[in-house]
């Protein structure tokens, strides 16, 4: 059991939940996540870690409700306990001083850029920050990532707040100024690899966080298998943390939406249950 | 009691296949008490009884017989738990045709004891009464870490409970159990079933902690910093082997892992009460021929696939499964596509696997294994069309807990190198024993090395010396 101290609403669909897991807090390092399942029924629903303070024991998660699982856990308040919480998984990111370091985090992949960008700030590196969201109102910790980069830049797709656009053609006018010596990108798979291209075209080197299906999170079933230079790898234990120029992001991509139909159904058929209690209750 | 008279070894009763098929409910359904009875009258109660040298953890095998015969199944049970603290569980997945019934003089000439069939039927009995707790001995004042809480760590800890030491298993999933729970379905092995006998164990006295996966949330060093003396590793072999052919990772390709995990552990045949999906396509191909491959297979069909079929590259006679098991997926409809080897899957434009693409086999000169080699026929390619591929071709062992301990020795198949007379690895104070030292391999002998593991722990513990590869 673990539970939630605090909870934040980012956004309507992004909630930022604090947890009390001083085990997990303990041993968190940028780029890891953990496995959660918050009742008997659930799935196991991996998170990147978006924060964590081994000295107040706690962990903090960040996510958009998007299926069941996370609209569920969203309901959550302060005070409710988290089944089981299981972490920190994956490898953590390599903690050096490269240089430049430029962090693109995208929609809710800017939860988990923050840590890394936090790590390598204090390593000693200039780190210039890129964060974008569809529009305004899905944008969270700007002031946050304003802390922990030298530079930040915001972009919106819909040019609601920052720039209109998106975060790669912030990311070329960056790479043209002043050539950076690590990108680390966060966000959809589909921002992950309009990064990598546009890094590859650059020579720049560059780490993406992947976020495939996954079951166990700790190696066992292979689901969460990714092709990374042509090789087999399981994204739980080799990564999450890939170089992004050799990850095949088509076959990522294809993966990543095995189960469309069944959330779509798991989604409804639990709306429908809200519904029908609600209507119980009046 | 017998209401009627045996003439030799009772078959097992089990539910008919049309009704079976359509759930996840038990098939086998056990002997009932005179066909128990008159099954243990037929043993022999030799002097030297050959049954427990088949026995890896040393079962009293003709003396809970002879406590059935008598009908003092109360004391049966008491007997049996000297030994097993499981046996509801070996009583249904141990291969005891290889092991205590091989042996059996009675199989000689006729029928072995069905010693398997009698340890499930007084597991059962106890169950349905209630276990009682059992004595605990007062703590001796030494605490130890079990890493895995599989049938060889909840042994371990058993035993090592008994001999009153203070243990705590860590556990990586969240439930415990292991490969009982996330790999034998429940139509083998009732989930409640494990669960009894896991709070059997900790009646015992032992800590389970679940969600710890000993290598990142915490590292052997942290634990003895925590002053744990000693350890168990039975971490299994959790890793899914992959055949490395083109198209392998097209969706609706799954490991025999995954396709188990998310229906056994994660309940997906109960989707959407449970969230985690399972998908499942019209005809399935299990790859394989091990007990794995059977337990997918008939998950398979429980789960509505129209038509399931075994891919295997030997023949039905080489296969390892118990010949139980495929008499019961042959039963239940499962086609057996023998000499047959994929060698590339197909998939559609979106990415979903339509078909596997096979050459024929033959079988040529014996192995390592000792199994005849399959050997590719020249021929043409043919085509599988399948809508859903699970690969159950065996595990590995899982790298998470070896990368994180320093200096521990491993074989060139990656498994935990130990003693093979007490279980002992390179790390002083650390014993490892089951799949992670053995390979996939079955409960019992699991069971066995972790029963092993307990006797060499408590001699380390009171007299250090006594492994002199450890000395400073």
């Amino acid at each position: 059991m673990a539970k939630i101290i605090r909870k934040d609403v980012l956004t309507p669909q992004i909630k930022l939940m604090v947890v009390d897991v001083p085990g997990v807090a303990r041993k968190a390092k940028p780029g890891q996540f953990v496995v959660l399942r918050f009742y008997e029924e659930g799935e196991r629903l991996p998170l990147t870690i978006a924060d964590y303070d081994p000295a107040a024991g706690t962990v903090t998660i960040i996510f958009q409700e998007v299926g069941k699982s996370t609209r569920q856990l969203g309901e959550l308040e302060a005070g409710d306990d988290i089944l089981d919480f299981v972490g920190p998984l994956g490898k953590e990111i390599e903690e050096k001083q490269f240089g430049h370091v430029v962090c693109v985090g995208g929609g809710v992949g800017i939860a988990p850029v923050y840590p890394k960008a936090r790590a390598l700030k204090m390593l000693g590196n200039r780190v210039t920050s890129i964060i974008g969201a569809r529009s305004a109102d899905l944008l969270f910790w700007e002031r946050e990532m304003q802390e922990v980069s030298d530079t930040l830049h915001v972009t919106t797709d819909d040019g609601t707040y920052g720039e209109k656009g998106f975060v790669t053609q912030v990311l070329e006018r960056v790479i043209k100024a002043e050539k950076p010596d690590l990108v680390v990108a966060v966000g959809p798979i589909m921002m992950m690899k309009m990064v990598s291209l546009l890094t590859r075209k650059y020579a720049v080197p560059t780490l993406v966080s992947l976020n495939p299906v996954m079951v166990d999170g700790t190696g066992m079933c292979g689901c969460c298998r990714v092709t990374v230079n042509g090789e087999r790898k399981f994204t739980c234990v080799d990564g999450p943390v890939f170089d992004g120029h050799l990850v095949d992001y088509d076959e990522l991509l294809t993966r990543s939406r095995s189960y469309l139909e069944e959330e779509k159904r798991a989604l409804e058929s639990w709306l429908m249950k809200k519904a029908q209690e609600e209507i119980a209750r009046a | 009691m017998p209401k009627e008279r045996l003439t030799g070894r009772p078959k097992m009763p089990q539910r008919p296949v049309k009704q079976r098929i359509t759930d996840f409910d038990e098939v086998p359904t056990g002997l009932e008490d005179w066909a128990a009875v008159g099954e243990a009258r037929r043993c022999l109660q030799c002097k030297k009884p050959p049954c427990m040298k088949g026995c890896p953890v040393d079962i009293d095998i003709p003396g809970f017989v002879a406590l059935i015969a008598e009908e003092r199944f109360d004391e049966a049970i008491l007997k049996m738990k000297e030994k097993n603290s499981l046996p509801a569980i070996c009583g249904r997945v141990c291969p005891q045709e290889e092991q205590c019934e091989r042996e059996c003089v009675l199989g000689k000439k006729g029928e072995p004891i069905a010693v398997g069939y009698l340890e499930r039927f007084i597991a059962d009995y106890e169950r349905e009464k209630g276990i009682k707790a059992p004595v605990v001995p007062p703590p001796n004042g030494h605490q130890v870490a079990v890493i895995g809480a599989g049938p060889a760590g909840l042994t371990c800890a058993g035993d090592l409970a008994r001999l009153g030491y203070r243990v705590t298993i860590f556990e990586a999933l969240h439930s415990p159990g292991g490969v009982l729970v996330y790999g034998i379905p429940e139509f083998r092995l009732p989930k409640a079933i494990v669960a009894q006998e896991v709070n059997y164990v900790k009646s015992l006295g032992v800590n389970l902690e679940v969600n710890a996966v000993v290598g990142q949330t915490m590292t052997i060093d942290d634990l003895e910093e925590e002053r744990y003396e000693a350890f168990f590793i039975g971490t299994g072999a959790g890793l899914p082997y992959f055949m490395n052919l083109p198209g392998e990772n097209l969706n609706g390709v799954y490991s025999a892992n995954e396709f188990l995990t998310r229906s056994n552990l994660m309940k997906a045949y109960l989707f959407p009460r449970y969230d985690t999906p399972i998908k499942i396509g019209r005809r399935v191909a299990v790859i394989g021929g091990g007990n794995v491959a059977m337990d997918s297979a008939r998950t398979a069909l429980r789960l509505g696939a129209e038509e399931v079929c075994l891919v295997y590259r030997r023949t039905k006679k080489e296969m390892p499964a118990r010949i139980e098991e495929v008499e019961r997926a042959e039963e239940e409809g499962i086609n057996c596509i023998i000499l047959t080897n994929p060698v590339r899957f197909t998939g559609n434009a979106n990415g979903w696997v339509t078909g596997i693409e096979c050459i024929q086999m033959e079988l040529g000169e014996p192995d390592d294994s000792g199994r005849r080699r399959p050997v590719p026929v020249p021929g043409p390619e043919f085509v599988i069309p399948i809508d859903t591929v699970v690969v159950a071709i065996g595990q590995g062992p899982n790298p998470v807990f070896l990368k994180s301990v320093a200096n521990l020795a491993l074989n060139r198949w990656g498994y935990i190198e130990t003693d093979t007379e007490t279980g002992a690895t390179n790390r002083k104070g650390m014993f490892a024993g089951g799949d992670i030292v053995t390979g996939a391999a079955t409960v019992i002998s699991a069971m066995g090395a972790g029963k092993q593991a307990a006797r060499s722990l408590n001699r380390y513990i009171n007299d250090p010396a006594s492994f002199p590869q450890w000395r400073e």
